[in-house]
């Protein structure tokens, strides 16, 4: 990942886009979330959701996977051209995470994240404390998934 | 019988669990939703901060998810969630971990816009064996109320 000093406010970033297919809604479910919306297309056409819906946490886990893999890229190429690569800190969590609109089978979510704030870390000065807006948008435009992540990101020259 | 908004009064709910966590789910999870070196590799786990081989922090959430809908929302008259207040890691979760989770309703309202449901806000913290806190989050659940769940 980048250094604090190179995450301006409002910087944009795509992660990439998911289409959640039935079997895969279904196959998180089973594990993770099996409420009755989430496993049967005729049980989600009769809740609020209006068809087979993903789990909330299904959709905030596709997020992370290709927020991983989006870094793990920009990572290898600023290695290639040589550059020093920072490395985050575990995350303390987030706050107002909203699922806005169900993610039904066969949409495609297209998630980004904007660095809301960003500031030095009063207790240990060698981390900034960084916070994103993380989103996913469906192939309609409509927002979906909303939350605010928080990380420990390292300051240049900080040894890191 | 269906639990529902009025079977959820503020106060504790209930500690539930144990849920047991493999390394081998950790690994699987990880390499599916959250491929970072610290939830899949042993050796670069040891270097991380973590000190060793942890779980994703998405799939603690999703275990917890698990242990309430083992708990109560499966046989609760749950119209789903519309997200999650706050979520903090408190510490890692670990191979061969088993899980309790502590259920409190915070609030219980009445949904202005659906009068039909309740809104009921539930904290719930996971813990280790060792009963040390690994995650807390605070969200609200959407429960059809009692003299409409005969509808469902």
């Amino acid at each position: 990942m980048r250094f604090f000093e190179d995450m301006p406010v409002g910087d944009r970033r795509e992660f990439g886009s998911f289409t959640f297919t039935a079997d895969e809604i279904k196959r998180f479910a089973r594990q993770y979330d099996p409420q009755r919306f989430h496993l049967s297309e005729e049980e989600g056409r009769k809740s609020l959701f209006g068809g087979l819906a993903a789990s909330g946490w299904h959709v905030a886990a596709v997020c992370m996977r290709l927020l991983v893999l989006d870094t793990q890229r920009r990572d290898r190429e600023a290695q290639a051209r040589g550059e020093a690569v920072a490395v985050g800190g575990p995350s303390p969590g987030f706050r107002e995470l909203r699922w806005i609109k169900p993610v039904l089978a066969g949409d495609t979510i297209a998630f980004a994240g904007v660095i809301e704030t960003a500031r030095a870390s009063d207790s240990r000065p060698e981390w900034g404390i960084v916070e994103f807006r993380n989103t996913g948008t469906n192939q309609r435009g409509e927002l979906v998934f909303s939350f605010l992540a928080i990380g420990f990101v390292p300051r240049r020259g900080a040894g890191a | 019988m269906t639990l529902t908004f009025e079977d959820f009064p503020p106060g504790p709910l209930g500690t539930f669990g144990p849920r047991h966590v493999t390394r081998e789910e950790i690994l699987t999870f990880a390499a599916e939703f959250d491929p970072q070196p610290m939830h899949l590799d042993e050796e670069a786990a040891e270097r991380s901060m973590l000190r060793g081989l942890s779980g994703s922090g998405w799939h603690l959430a999703s275990v917890m998810m698990r242990m309430m809908f083992d708990g109560f929302i499966g046989r609760a008259a749950s119209l789903g969630s519309p997200g999650v207040n706050e979520l903090r890691w408190l510490a890692p979760l670990r191979p061969g971990d088993d899980l309790t989770l502590d259920v409190e309703v915070a609030e219980a309202r009445l949904s202005k816009s659906r009068p039909e449901t309740g809104i009921v806000t539930f904290k719930a913290i996971a813990r280790n064996a060792a009963g040390q806190a690994l995650c807390e989050m605070v969200s609200p659940i959407i429960i059809r109320r009692r003299e409409s769940a005969g509808a469902s």
